[in-house]
This record gives structure tokens, C-alpha cells and sequence, in this order.
């Protein structure tokens, strides 16, 4: 075996600034679905109150200590790089996944907006290949910057021969 | 045809390629429809009107139950008919058609070019009338947006010479010569194959299910708890060990029985040919006859699968690594190329279909070997704690506590076992452009894959194998399961080699010795 000492670096590009409030917003939600049924519960049923207000706030700490720190962690975590020959990602911190598409096998380019997504002027886009295993995503770029890649990768793959497969 | 999606709707054929007829199915599968639905109707008919019967007299039963056959073998043989009738198909230069439906006239198209493989069916029903389904699969399978649109023709029925005729008509490739030279065999099925089949997985499930089955039957008669009544008149008659020992016996011997049959109905007579234009033929069945055809332009390699009880005896199964060839559960047999088989049999099989498979594999490091152990002492706490906590709520006798213990010491060791094996399977290479990755402990497989298939990586490393160094190469393809991984090798050694085994695609993304930016 050789000794190397060969490692990945991590793509160059950090996803949009907005993606911090994005992700913020998605986690409240969360924390809301179960926090504000338990609140007024707990508000209307006397007997059962600390037992409905106490989950409550625990979820509703919890919740928002996440809504404050992940996203800034996953902001410096999440990476992603297009280059003339590849569309490469880095996701993840307990699992790294890193994800390397080449431009020659891009089957599709679909850009999505959610409507959440598209209060922050973010955009999705995803890269498929033939394979049901390769497709990379990049959640939260300028919907601006979303649309000029998904243009410029589209006319790429365009200009390959072949069925990429 | 009710299970086709709309490839292509539209009104009725247009009169642009007019000089190729439209040709209909075979008359003859309406006679097949109605035979297998008389078969039907009496098994259930006669079991009906003897209940009924029993409870009033003949006359009351067979008014009941000949106008409900009759209701019941009408509204199948009626649609088919009809099916029959509004359906047809034809091969033209360059499309192949079919246009069916009553009231939603489906008309689906597939170009010739794309078609990947032929697929020919017979069940016995067939047989008898001397027909044949066929399915002509395109291999297109896009991933985009989660919209699998695998494309799909399928004529039921045809007659035989008509199935030949579209087989080798849709696998002849423009530009190839079909009179080259005949068919070329690279493998044949020998009756001493069967001998793997019994100690395949499906044993002790054909077992589990003729148990099931008893009780289903027992309980259809509404007698749920007899088979427990038996036993237990047994045991009282015989003692607890011998029934014991003659149940496991009987149990053993139907699962085998009966994986013997599968086995045998799905393989019998089994032959891989390669045919002159470049596809891949398997034929096989006792039954049901099947043939699939298979354009090798979409091979990207061969995966050979070593079961655990399969490899004990020396033994493996070849499968096919093919573009729209799906590996799901409920076909997987269709990705068979030569069923358990010994080792040099399948080695041999494997050269002869995508060329010499001999690899000297890389060993991944030790900390692999650590990582597995972890997970089997993991296994081993688990199994002492659930023994101490069984000892520790119930007061239990002294044969159940030794019973419990013995089957935690025997789980343990098991877990430990899997663990070294599973570290012994794996290992990585490159041979001739293919890469080949071997893993698994009970199901071991060794993937021989085509370094032109591959699409594209996804490395993949938890905060676990990063403290051990260790990561997981993913090289994802358009083929067979979509994926195919180095598991646990060595954190650099696996780049270098991923590297290596598709140039250009991963060195504008690695950096050498100096400490890349964490």
C-alpha cells in the first residue's frame, strides 16, 4: 500500500448568507408543531398542567438553543463547488457525504423554490445522473445565482453527446 | 394493457408509416384466459357449493354458485377479449408500437434504438397453446425529480415463432453483422447444482411458511388451535425431546423440499448464450420457460454473490450488472446470469462475459477489522444485558435459564464470527478498467464494475471511521443497484485508488500531504 497522504479539500463556496435565517425558520416551525398544541392544552386543562407545560418548554429550549446554533454550523459545514468538469458537495458533519457529479453524465438540472424558500430569495438545485444513488443537491443559493447555474449546467450537459449513462 | 403507464398517448395510428401492417395478439389468448379461469372457478366453485350444499341441499348450492362461476369467468374473459381485440402492435423501421384501450385509446411508442432487452415468458398455460408473452424493456430509468419512467411494452400473447421473430428482429443492431458465427454457450446447468438450493436462505423460509400455512388452514376451518392440540398430544404420548427432534427433522426436510422445487422450476435447463450482434441470453425453467435477452452495450459488470450457505459449500451465483435491469427483491432473480454454481464454474461464466476477473484485492486497514469488533461487543453488552435483565424481573427455572444463556452465548459468538469474517470479505482493486470491491459476511459479493459505468462518487465518512481513518468509497452508476462501495478502506489509500480507477473526475478536489483545509 502506499503511503499517501491524499485527502479531499473541502469545496470552495459557502451556501447564501440567507440560508442562516432560512434554516432558522424551518427549525421554529418544527419546534412550534408540538410546542403550541402542549401550551394550550395546558392552558385550557388545569389538572394536567404541569405535565403538558413542562414538555413544553423543554421542546420549546431545546428548540430555539438549535434555532439560534445549528444553522450557523451548518452554514460553515455545508459546501458546494462547480467546476468546468464536476459539480462537487460537501454535506454533513457526524456522516460526511461528499458527492462528485461530472458534467459529462448530468442527466437533468431542476431548480426548485418552496415558498419558504423563496421569502429568503433562496433556490434549490438539483443535479441528477442516470444513477438513482448520484444525484447532488444545493439547498440555498441566490435564486439569482440558482437560475445563472442551472442555465450555465444545463447548456453544458446539452453540449455532451451521448445518453450519459 | 391496464399496467402500462401512458408513454404516448394520442388518437388513432397515424397513416405516416402506413406500409408496415398493424399486427393483433394471439387469438388463442382468449382459449388461455378461459381455460385458466375455468381452473379457477372450479377450485373455488366446488369447495362453495359442497359448504352451501351441507347447509341446505344440491339444487339450492348449484344456484348459487354456477351463475356466480359463470359471473366470475365473464368479467375476466370479457375485458380480455375485448383487449384482445382493440390491441395492436407493430415494428417499423425504427419505432416499436402499441396501441390499445377502449375508451382511453393508449398508444405507446418505443424507439428501437433504446430497446435493451427482450423478455420472453411461457407458463404452462402457454405452453399448452403454444404461446408467449413478451416484454420489450427499454433500460431508461431517469432518477430526475424522483419520476422513474422505466418504459416498458409488453405483448401478451404471441405465438412462439412470432416471439422469436421480435426477439431477434428488436436485438439486431444496425451495423452488425448477425451472421458472424452462431451462438456462443458460456455456461450450462447441471443437475448437481441443486444441491446448493437447499442451503440457500429460502429453506428455513419455505419452512416458516408451511407452518404458517398449517395454522391458515386450520384456522379456514375454524379450528385456529388444533395443530397446537396435536403437538401437545404428542408430546404427552412421546415426550418433549423427541417430538422436539422429529419436528426439527420434518421442518428441515420440507424447507429443503421445498427449495429444492424452487430452485429446480426456475433453473431447470438453464443456458447463457451469447448470440452473434452482442447480447447476452439466459434461458431457463421448468414450468414456466423464460428467456431474457440482454444488449451487451449495457452491461457494466458482473457482481458474484456468495451467500453464506452457498460459500460454505464452495459455491456462487453470478449476477449481471446491466442498465435497466432493476435489482429489486420481487424480480431479482432476472439479474441472475447462472444460478449457485461452483466457484470455478461462475469465475469461468464471469470471464467469458466480461473478460478475465482474476484481482488481487486490496486488504483494508486493521481499524476496519477494530470498527467491526466494536459493533460486535456492542452486540455482545446488549445480548448480557437482556440476560441478567431476564434473570433479574423473572424468577425462572433452571432448564429456561440455561436455555436463555445458551442462546446469548450463541448469538454472541455469532456476532463476534460475522464480525472477523466481514472484515476478511472486504477488499478493493482495479483490474483492466473494472473496479472491483468485494464485502458482506452473509451475504458476500465481490462487484466486478465497468470504470466507464461509473458516474460519479459519493464518499462517505462518519465522526467514527474519520477517528479510525477509515473511509467509504460509493461509485454510483446507471446500472444494477445504482451504487457499489468500497466499504472502510483506508481514508487516503481508497482516493488514491478512487483516482486511479476514474482519472480526472476527482483530482481537481484533492489535495496532497500538506493538511487540506479541515
Amino acid at each position: 500500500m502506499k503511503e499517501t497522504g491524499t485527502r479531499l479539500r473541502p469545496p470552495r463556496n459557502q451556501f447564501d448568507r440567507r440560508t442562516l435565517p432560512w434554516w432558522r425558520v424551518q427549525l421554529l416551525i418544527a419546534t412550534a408543531v408540538p410546542v403550541i398544541p402542549l401550551a394550550v392544552l395546558g392552558a385550557l386543562i388545569a389538572p394536567a398542567r404541569p405535565w403538558l407545560l413542562g414538555p413544553a418548554i423543554v421542546i420549546a429550549v431545546v428548540g430555539l438553543a438549535a434555532a439560534v446554533a445549528m444553522p450557523i454550523w451548518w452554514h460553515r459545514v455545508h459546501r458546494w463547488e462547480v467546476t468546468d468538469t464536476a459539480v462537487y458537495s460537501l454535506t454533513g458533519y457526524f456522516w460526511r457525504t461528499w458527492r462528485i457529479a461530472p458534467m459529462s453524465r448530468i442527466q437533468t438540472v431542476d431548480t426548485t423554490r418552496g415558498p419558504l424558500q423563496s421569502a429568503f430569495g433562496l433556490s434549490t438545485v438539483v443535479v441528477t445522473t442516470a444513477s438513482s444513488a448520484g444525484a447532488v443537491k444545493l439547498e440555498g443559493l441566490d435564486h439569482e445565482q440558482a437560475a445563472a447555474l442551472a442555465e450555465r449546467l444545463t447548456e453544458i450537459t446539452d453540449a455532451t453527446p451521448g445518453d450519459a449513462t | 394493457m391496464t399496467d402500462a403507464e401512458p408513454a404516448d398517448e394520442g388518437p388513432a395510428p397515424e397513416p405516416t408509416e402506413a406500409e408496415t401492417p398493424w399486427r393483433r395478439l394471439h387469438r388463442d389468448t382468449l382459449k388461455m384466459t378461459a381455460l385458466f379461469m375455468a381452473g379457477f372457478a372450479a377450485l373455488t366453485a366446488v369447495p362453495a357449493a359442497t359448504g352451501i350444499a351441507s347447509g341446505t341441499s344440491w339444487p339450492i348450492a348449484l344456484a348459487f354458485v354456477v351463475p356466480g362461476a359463470a359471473v366470475v369467468i365473464a368479467a375476466v374473459v370479457v375485458p380480455d377479449a375485448i383487449r384482445l381485440k382493440v390491441t395492436h402492435y407493430r415494428v417499423t423501421g425504427t419505432r416499436v408500437e402499441m396501441i390499445t384501450g377502449v375508451v382511453f385509446k393508449r398508444r405507446r411508442s418505443l424507439a428501437r434504438e433504446r430497446i435493451r432487452s427482450v423478455d420472453l415468458s411461457a407458463n404452462p398455460l402457454h405452453r399448452l397453446f403454444g404461446l408467449v408473452k413478451v416484454k420489450v424493456g427499454t433500460g431508461e430509468s431517469g432518477s430526475g425529480s424522483g419520476a422513474t419512467s422505466e418504459q416498458t411494452l409488453t405483448l401478451d400473447s404471441v405465438d412462439r415463432a412470432e416471439a422469436d421473430r421480435l426477439r431477434a428482429e428488436l436485438l439486431r443492431r444496425a451495423g452488425v453483422e448477425a451472421d458472424s458465427d452462431a451462438e456462443q454457450r458460456l455456461a450450462t446447468w447441471r443437475l448437481g447444482w441443486l444441491k446448493y438450493a437447499p442451503l440457500s436462505f429460502l429453506t428455513p423460509l419455505l419452512a416458516g411458511a408451511v407452518i404458517g400455512a398449517v395454522f391458515q388452514v386450520a384456522d379456514w376451518f375454524g379450528r385456529g388451535g388444533l395443530p397446537v392440540e396435536i403437538v401437545a398430544d404428542l408430546v404427552e404420548r412421546y415426550g418433549p425431546w423427541r417430538v422436539l427432534l422429529l419436528g426439527l427433522v420434518a421442518v428441515v426436510l420440507v424447507g429443503v423440499i421445498g427449495s429444492l422445487a424452487f430452485q429446480a422450476e426456475a433453473w431447470w435447463g438453464h443456458r447463457l448464450d451469447r448470440e452473434p450482434g452482442g447480447t447476452l441470453r439466459v434461458r431457463r425453467g421448468l414450468l414456466v420457460n423464460r428467456s431474457l435477452s440482454l444488449e451487451e452495450e449495457r452491461i457494466r459488470g458482473v457482481e458474484v454473490v456468495e451467500p453464506l450457505g452457498v460459500r460454505s459449500a464452495g459455491a456462487a451465483r453470478l449476477d449481471v450488472v446491466a442498465i435497466g435491469l432493476k435489482t429489486d427483491q420481487k424480480n431479482a432473480d432476472l439479474t441472475t446470469l447462472v444460478p449457485a454454481a461452483p466457484r470455478p464454474v461462475i469465475s469461468a461464466a464471469a470471464d467469458a462475459v466480461i473478460g478475465p476477473t482474476e484481482t488481487e484485492l486490496i486488504a483494508h486497514p486493521k481499524a476496519a477489522r477494530t470498527r467491526r469488533l466494536r459493533w460486535a461487543a456492542v452486540a455482545v453488552l446488549v445480548l448480557a444485558a437482556i440476560v441478567a435483565a431476564v434473570h433479574l424481573l423473572w424468577s425462572i427455572p433452571g432448564f429456561w435459564s440455561a436455555v436463555v444463556v445458551l442462546a446469548a452465548v450463541l448469538a454472541g459468538a455469532w456476532a463476534v464470527w460475522t464480525a472477523l469474517d466481514s472484515y476478511a470479505s472486504l477488499g478493493h482493486g482495479l483490474n483492466r478498467g473494472y473496479m472491483v470491491a468485494r464485502s458482506g459476511s452473509v451475504r458476500r459479493s465481490t462487484v466486478h464494475l465497468d470504470r466507464s459505468g461509473i458516474i460519479g462518487w459519493r464518499i462517505k465518512q462518519s465522526v467514527f471511521q474519520r477517528r479510525m481513518g477509515l473511509m467509504t468509497l460509493d461509485a454510483t452508476t446507471a446500472a444494477g443497484r445504482g451504487h457499489y462501495a468500497a466499504i472502510d478502506g483506508d481514508e487516503h489509500e481508497i482516493l488514491d485508488f478512487a483516482d486511479e480507477t476514474v482519472p480526472e473526475l476527482l483530482r481537481p478536489f484533492l489535495v496532497g500531504d500538506e493538511p487540506g483545509g479541515e
